[in-house]
Order: C-alpha cells, then structure tokens, then sequence
C-alpha cells in the first residue's frame, strides 16, 4: 500500500481563515486540519517530519524540511512553531527544597517560570549532556547541556541527580 | 480589535442550530476502509472539546428571578488571579448598565509560547482580554455562531475565539490551566445561550469545590483536584519523623536510655579510682611509705566491681534496644508497604520497580541498623563525652580546658561535611536503586534479550550503572576519607596538648601525678568517643537519606484518594453504570475526552475500536484504577468517588489484557479475590472459563504451582486462570479486557458458550479485536482516538454503514481473502485473523 504523497512532495498547503493548515493532494483532495509532526523532536529538532491529517493519518512525509519549497516550508514551520513547546532552561534561580516535590523558579529561553518536579524519576537523561525534565503538569523542559549552565545552577540540578 | 460583523440574532439563530457542525462532533473516519492495525497511534492528533454539549443545560425562567450578579455569584470561582486583581478591579468598576462579569481565565503563555501573563473575562454580554504588554483590553460581543474551543497538545492549550467567518482570537496557557479554561468554555456556553435565547440557564446544582468551581464528588468536602496540586516538600529533619515509629515502644527505649545512663557512668569508675591509686598507694610507695593493701584491695575490688556492672548493665540496655529497633524498622516496612498498596496506578506508572524494591528492603534495613547499633553508640558517645567533661571539670578545670580544645574545631568540621555527606549518601541510594532497576528490567525480559543476543549491551548497560555508582562512590569518598583522619589527627595532637600542660602543671605542683594519670586515662575514652562520634556522621547521613526516601513514598497521597465517608452501596446492588462527560490525561496526553456512556444493569457492551483508542483505559477509570480529569463515573446513580473501593471492587471480575498470575498453586491464583473459596467453587470456575481439563492434564492438577509470572503456562491458559478469577468472585459487573485474545477460535467458542451463562444478569463490559467475540453484546461501542463514536447493536450498526461497518468489512475480507488465496480452513489460532464465519451467526 504504496502512499504515493509519502515519497513525492507533490501536495500544496495553505492555511484558512480559521487558521487551520489546509492540506491538498495530488489528486486534489483537500484535509483540513493538518498537523506538522517532527520525528525525532528531541534528537533530531531540524530533521525529518510528516504531515498528519486531523484524524491521526500520515498524508506526507517530508524527509528533508529544508529541501522543501520555501512557502511551504515558511507555513510548516509557523505551524510548528506555534505548537513545539519545549522551553530550554537557561538557569535555575531558586529550588523551593531539596526533597521533592520540589517548585524550581527557572529562567527559560521563553521567559521565567517556575516548574514543579514531582519526584527525581522525572529528570530522564538523553544522550549526555542533555536533560529532560517533565513537570507536574506535563510540559517538558530540556537542558542541552547541563555542564554549559552556570555554577549556581549546576550546584542546584547536582543535587537532584 | 476586530469588530463585529454580524448585527445581533435573530431569535431563530440559536445556538444548536449552527450553521457549522460544532467543533466537538467527533470528525468521520476516513473513506477508505483502513483495517485495523493500520491507524496511526495517538499522540500527535491534538483533543478538542466545544462548548456546544454544555448547552444541554435546561433555560429557565427569564431573568428576574434571580439577579445577574447572584447568579454570577453563584458561577465565578473564589478570587481572581493574583496578578490581574487590580485590572480586574477597574474593569467592574467600569462596565455599565448592568454588565456582570461571570468568568475569567489566566492564561500563562502568550501567542508565541513565551511565559506571559494574560486574562480573559466573560461577562453576560462580552468577552475581554488582556495580555501582559497590553494596556487596553480587547474584546469581543457574543454573539450567533460564536464558538469558544480548546484543544492541547504536549502540555500546551490552546483556546480559540471565532465566528463563522474566522478564527477571532487564539490564546495559550499550559495544562496547569485546563480545567479552568474547561468552565470558562462552559460559562460562555451558558451566557452565549442566555444571550440568544433572553433565557437564563439553570445554574449548576452540583455543589462545587470552593476554590476551583469542580464540581465535588457528593459527600466529600475536599475537592479532589484541589488537593491533588498541593505540592509540599517533606521536612528536611526526616530521621525526627521516625519518632512516629518508635512512639510505641516508649517504654522500653526509657528503660534502654536509663540503663544506658547507668551502664556509661559505670565505665567512668575506673579511671577515677586510678587517682586514688596513683596518689595515696603507688606514689606514697616510691617514697618511702609501705603499700597500703587494705585499700589496694578495696581499690581493685571497686575496679573489678565496676567493670562487671557495667557488663551486666550493657548486655541488657544492648539487648533491649536492639529488639525495640528492630521492631522499628519492621513496622516501618510494613507500613510503608502498606501504604505502597494504597497508592494509584499512576504512581506506579511513574516508579521503576527495583527502585521501589531497593527502599522498601535496603533502605529500611539500614535504618534499623542506624537505630540499633549507631544511634545507640551515639548517645552513649554523647552521654560519656558530658559525663567526663563534667568529672574532668571537677578535678581540675584549667586542664579539662585544655583537653576540650579541639572539640569546636570537630564540631565545625562535623558540620562543613555533613550536609555534602548527606546530598552525596542520597545520589549513591539514586545511583544504587538504578543498578537494581536494570536488574529489574532486565531479568523478566530475559527471553527478548537473548532472542535478539543483546546480552552484551545488557552487561554494558548494567556496567554503565555500575560506573555510575562507582563514580558517585568515588565523590562521597573522597570527602569521607579526608574528614575521619582529620578527627583522629586533632584529638592526636589535643592528647599532646593535655600531656604538655599536664606536665607543666605538675612541674609547678599544681596538680598530682595521679591527676594527671586520671585525665590520661579519661581522655584515651574521651577521645576515642569522639572519633567514633564523628565516624558516626556518615552513618546518619546515610540513614537520613534512606529515611528521606521512604519517607517520600510515606508522603505521597494517592491520586485516587479513597474518600473520607464513603457513601454505602444502595441495596441491591444493580450494576448501572453512567459515563458522564468523562475526559482522561496521562500525564500531557488526553487520551479519552467527552465519553458519555450508559450501561445498563445486566447488560452487555461490546467495546471496539482501533489499538490505543482508549479502551482500556475507559475500563481503567470504571474500576477506578484512575481518577477522571473531567466528568464522572456513577455506579447505580452514586458517584465512584464516594464509593469505598474495597466495596467496590468485591463486585468487579476483571480480566486484564495481560493476565498476571503470581507465585503459588493454581488453585490459589484461582481464589485470589476469594480466599475462603472452597474446592468445590474453584472447580466450577475453571469449569466455566474451561480451565478445568487442561488443569487435570498438568502433573500435580489444581496444586501445580505456577512459577513468577505463571510461566510454565502459556498465553490462553493464562487467560483462562485469571477469567476463572474473576468469575468466581462472583461479581456484578464483568469486565473482560480482550479476554480471550490468547486463545484458539474453537477454545474460544467453548469459554464464550460457558460465558454466555455467566454474563446473564451481570453487567458485562468486553473488549475484543476479534469482533466475533462480542456477537452475544446487546450494544456495541465504537472507540475512536478517545471518542464514542458509535453505539447501538450489531445489526444496527452493519446498517449504518460507519466506523463499526469498516472495521468489521476490514477483518470478513481479510479474513476471506486468506481463506481464499491459501484454501485455509479456519481453525487458526491467529487472533488477529478473526473468524467471520462466528461473526455473521
Ligand atoms: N500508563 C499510561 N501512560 C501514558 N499513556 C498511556 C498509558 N496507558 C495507555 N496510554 C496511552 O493511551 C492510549 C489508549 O490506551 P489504551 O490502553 O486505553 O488503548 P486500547 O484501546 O486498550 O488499545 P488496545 O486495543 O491496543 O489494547 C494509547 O495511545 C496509549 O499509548
Ligand atoms: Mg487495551
């Protein structure tokens, strides 16, 4: 079951006015809704994605973003943009306790918040150095490299690894 | 901001008649029929929800009845959001001819997912809103075909404003958010129709939460989502908290403490009566003057004397407090077991067991080792330190000084290592439960790792974690190591010290040679007393960091909390069950949203759907394994959350997807719900879930023991065990999770006819792939990415030609294709080749 959109990019896009992506095929079917997936999010954030419609299908899938062209890409990346949500801690303020559950006031790259680590098990280590921390609420921060961050920082994250 | 285009409705303009389908209408299966397995999972497909359900709500008389503000007062939650107070503030003090403001939500992100503060307010007539750089809020009249919807994907809502000509407005927050944003869609959805239709909507009669407008599970005062955030750290004097296990043993650690006192004070004897002996005998001697020996005597009698009380009194203070603390720590691991039990699903999803197992066994086991032998030699560390000091000072004070000297200094060390020690005694139990957890891994997916010869990566990963611990170890230390000498080094030099100023003293006679001698031998005890006190740093760290982790299991409330007055089960107990508005998240990943369901007493649904699609997890939430996030689950018109789970449960057959058996006879794996079951009844149900025969065939029958996973048992004779638990338990409601997946069709067949039997009277929910299996359900359910999409009975929903059709179009052609193409007869035991021929009777 050969899908002929998965290997040609030979599908237009275009967003309506209710801001959905609007996905057109080949052979001319339009689905509303589209939704940009990246693959690899966290090992490979600028590598392949697929393009799945409303209903949980892949109607294409792009191996190379940047080979694409450039107002498709635009929008693909608009879409994603607005719904990629991993903030990268910059730096770690204050920890509330050094038991958790612990309340972090943090310094993103989207600005300061505060997260709430539930227990130690929720710091997951990617490929070294990088660390993945999910909040009680489910949104996940990423330390690309935790060695990178400053000492007070680092002092603060060695206690809870 | 944007105006709007549509001038105010027209009374036939009501709401249910949208010109659009309402977003929250689950979208159409494709066209194609897709067979089953081919769907992708899902993650990636966001949930959604619209305010168009809430309108179910029946109008009431028109306004005047009750004002605008008390029936606001009756929706809008406790306090407005810190930080917009004062912008919230201004805003009522502003609006004009009656406005009423009925609902607000912070959001915590702005457009392009930065942290920012914003606001949205309802009001009977508008929607406003504020971000963090705006100065003037924008806003939005309600009006016809308005629609508030909100969706989430990876831990990000989304609420969008739009009309029927376009998207008006988009906003963001994290999930930490949803719920709120949940009743502000409901709210609009009331005001947008009260609006509309001049009517005003019933208010909501539930009694909800004060704080978060939830509405309360009945009979419960504390609002389950409520509680369920607070996030509160545990005291950081964590080895104080286990007074709480030693409470009841005061008896005898007083007794102990007592013997202890009197045991050290023994000890102390000695030295004092070498004063006398130096002094009055041995010197006397040297000069001249003949020994004495009635008071040698008497003098060696008294060390003699002393030294068997002492003994004596040690044995037993040794031997009590040993047997107090080893009950100490019994009762802490069984409590903490105990409350291991009590804790959800959800906290054990989140656990790795080797990690559970390792605080439980290890951790405690070195707590009780900490209270009886390191705590004790602690005290008696202390207890001897103050008591010498106290003599020392009573001979001679200025050399008592002296000796005391380095004690700050240790005391300063004792304190700089202590707190390094402790974070580093916690990362070696982290580093150390991990070693165990790929232990735990590993061990049960034996099979997989050979089928696949990974046993070297295995041995790599568990080298990996050994390193690890080692490379922890190595800082823990490197710290330990320098710390002790450096006692032994200052108590080394304070002995050169005493021995300096002691001779010095003599020289000027100011004190006696058996003074000295005394103080010599006092601070030989004294010294070695406070070596040990200062080794015993380490110990306590480490058991402060074993009881912090027990502790943090100790401390864990379960995120299905077992209600506080549990409301009795109505007499008889029927089976109805009521799926209300049900919507489930694990973790950021909404899995169910807005299933409504009823079943009735001693009906039988068949649940079908694609893999993933949230059929297990429905029945998770039915038997209460999880709390729903939204909505709620009634059994006979009570609500689940005010039920006693043990209750419960007694009337709940459960047979999982994967059927777990523990260690022990068949016959015990059968009674497991029912332990005073008789042969008799653990007969007829193997006999029914047609366990019995091959039961007869295994050598020891019914008393074959099946090893820790049942693994000398195969899949479908697993599955017929863990039905035949279920059934004789004898329950009201039976859930069967792909029950029979695991064996043969004609097997199948056998335990479906026994079932049929079974199931009548009972309130059945089975799952099944193979729909043959759910040909006797009276309705069937149609699970789709976490929606009901379609419900009614077999035939019904063949005629319907929808989601139900395709799937069962997709397995009859497959399944004749086979046949077709290979001249199979069916009898295979593949379970994803259903049997169609099954099917059509
Ligand atoms: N403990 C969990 N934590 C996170 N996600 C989960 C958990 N259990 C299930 N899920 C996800 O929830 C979705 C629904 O799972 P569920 O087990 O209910 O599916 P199902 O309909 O029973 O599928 P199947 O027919 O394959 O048994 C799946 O996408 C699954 O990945
Ligand atoms: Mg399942």
């Amino acid at each position: 079951m050969e899908n002929p959109n998965l290997t040609a990019t030979a599908f237009d896009l275009h967003r309506d006015s209710f801001g959905q992506l609007v996905f057109t095929a080949a052979d001319g079917v339009e689905h509303v809704g589209v939704v940009p997936v990246r693959a690899f999010p966290i090992s490979a954030p600028n590598g392949s994605l697929s393009l799945l419609s409303a209903e949980g299908h892949e109607l294409a899938w792009i191996d190379e973003p940047q080979a694409l062209r450039e107002d498709l890409r635009t929008l693909i990346e608009d879409e994603l943009a607005s719904r990629d949500f991993m903030p990268v801690i910059l730096r770690v303020n204050s920890v509330s306790s050094f038991a958790t559950p612990s309340t972090w006031e943090i310094d993103t790259d989207r600005g300061p918040t505060r997260l709430v680590l539930k227990s130690e098990e929720e710091i997951r280590r990617l490929a070294p150095p990088a660390l993945l921390i999910a909040d009680a609420h489910g949104i996940h921060f990423l330390i690309r490299d935790r060695y990178a961050l400053d000492a007070h920082s680092r002092k603060l994250l060695d206690r809870f690894l | 901001m944007k105006t709007d285009p549509h001038p105010l409705p027209a009374e036939e303009d009501a709401p249910h008649g949208h010109p659009h389908a309402p977003i929250g209408e689950p979208p159409p299966l494709p066209d194609a029929a897709v067979p089953l397995g081919n769907q992708v999972d899902g993650p990636t497909v966001s949930s959604e929800e619209s305010f168009s359900d809430s309108l179910k709500h029946p109008l009431m008389a028109p306004p005047g009845a009750q004002t605008l503000a008390e029936l606001a007062a009756a929706e809008l939650p406790a306090s407005p959001p810190a930080a917009w107070a004062g912008a919230i503030a201004e805003l009522k003090a502003g609006l004009a001819g009656g406005e009423t403001i009925f609902g607000w939500l912070e959001t915590d992100l702005d457009e392009r997912l930065r942290f920012a503060s914003g606001i949205i307010v309802l009001t009977d007539r508008r929607l406003l809103a504020r971000g963090a750089d705006d100065s003037e809020w924008r806003q939005w009249p309600l009006v016809a075909g308005m629609k508030l919807v909100r969706r989430d994907h990876a831990g990000v809502g989304s609420l969008s404003l739009s009309d029927s000509g376009g998207l008006l407005m988009l906003w963001r927050y994290t999930l930490a958010e949803d719920a709120a944003a949940g009743r502000l869609i409901e709210q609009f959805g009331r005001r947008l129709a009260a609006r509309l239709s001049g009517l005003q909507p019933e208010p909501p009669e539930r009694a909800v939460c004060p704080h978060c407008k939830n509405p309360l599970p009945p009979g419960e005062d504390d609002c389950p989502q409520c509680s369920r955030e607070i996030h509160e750290a545990p005291s950081t004097w964590t080895l104080f908290r286990l007074w709480r296990f030693a409470k009841p043993y005061k008896g005898q650690l007083l007794a102990g403490f007592l013997l202890m006192l009197a045991s050290t004070a023994a000890t102390l004897v000695p030295p004092y009566l070498t004063m006398p002996l130096m002094d009055e005998v041995l010197i006397p001697f040297q000069n001249g003057a003949p020994i004495d020996t009635a008071k040698v005597y008497m003098l060696l009698g008294g060390l003699l004397v002393a030294a068997l009380v002492a003994w004596s009194l040690g044995w037993a203070k040794t031997y009590i407090l040993a047997l107090v603390s080893e009950r100490i720590g019994a009762d802490l691991r069984t409590t903490t077991y105990q409350h291991l039990q009590t804790l959800s699903l959800e906290y054990f999803g989140g656990k790795r067991t080797g990690d559970l197992m390792s605080r439980i066994g290890a951790e405690s086991d070195r707590i009780c080792v900490f209270l009886s032998l390191n705590l004790l030699d602690f005290a008696t560390d202390v207890l001897m330190i103050t008591m010498t000091a106290v003599i020392l000072f009573s001979i001679n004070p200025w050399l008592a000084l002296v000796t005391l000297a380095p004690l700050p200094f240790i005391g300063w060390l004792i304190h700089n290592v202590r707190d390094r020690l402790r974070y580093g005694f916690e990362q070696v139990d982290r580093v150390w439960a991990e070693v165990t957890s790929v232990l735990a891994d590993t061990i049960p997916g034996i099979r997989v790792v050979k089928a696949f010869a990974q046993e070297k990566r295995e041995v790599a990963r568990f080298k990996e974690a050994n390193a690890r611990n080692l490379a922890v170890n190595d800082r823990v230390n490197k710290v330990w190591s320098v710390f002790s000498p450096t006692v032994t080094l200052s108590t080394e030099v304070g002995l050169l010290v005493v021995w300096a100023f002691g001779i010095w003293q003599v020289s000027q006679s100011a004190i006696t040679v058996g003074v000295l001698s005394a103080f010599i031998a006092y601070i030989g005890r004294f010294y070695a007393r406070l070596d040990s006190m200062s080794r015993i740093v380490s110990v306590t760290q480490k058991a402060a960091a074993g009881a912090k982790r027990i502790f943090d299991i100790l401390d864990h409330v379960s995120s299905v909390p077992e209600t506080a007055n549990p409301v009795p089960l109505p007499q008889p107990f029927a089976g109805n069950i009521e799926v209300r508005k049900v919507g489930f998240r694990y973790g950021n990943r909404t899995v169910l949203r807005d299933v409504d369901l009823d079943i009735r007493a001693g009906e039988m649904i068949g649940l079908v759907g694609h893999s993933g699609s949230g059929k297990s997890t429905l029945v998770n939430l039915i038997c209460r394994f999880y709390d729903a996030s939204e909505g709620a689950i009634r059994i006979d018109g009570v609500d689940l959350r005010s039920l006693s789970f043990a209750e419960y449960r007694r009337h709940i057959g459960l047979v999982l997807q994967e059927p777990f058996l523990f260690f022990g006879t068949i016959a015990e794996n059968i009674a497991y719900g029912k332990p005073e079951a008789t042969r008799e009844e653990i007969i007829a149900a193997a006999r029914a879930a047609h366990a019995h025969e091959f039961i007869l065939r295994l050598p020891h029958g019914y008393d074959s023991l099946v090893g820790e996973r049942g693994q000398a048992l195969s899949g479908g004779e697993r599955q017929r065990i863990s039905i035949a638990r279920a059934l004789l338990i004898n329950p009201r409601i039976l859930i069967l999770d792909e029950a029979t997946s695991a064996v043969d069709t004609e097997t199948e067949l056998e335990i479906q006819g026994a079932l049929d039997n079974l199931i009548r009277g009972r309130t059945t929910i089975a799952i099944a792939h193979r729909l043959s299996t759910l040909r006797r359900a009276d309705r069937l359910v149609v699970l789709d990415r976490g929606r009901v999409v379609e419900e009614g009975p077999h035939d019904e929903l063949i005629a319907r030609e929808g989601a139900y059709f395709r799937l069962y179009e997709a397995q009859t052609k497959q399944l004749e294709e086979q046949v077709a193409e290979a001249g199979w007869v069916v009898t295979g035991t593949d379970r994803r080749r259903p049997a169609a021929k099954h099917a059509a009777e």
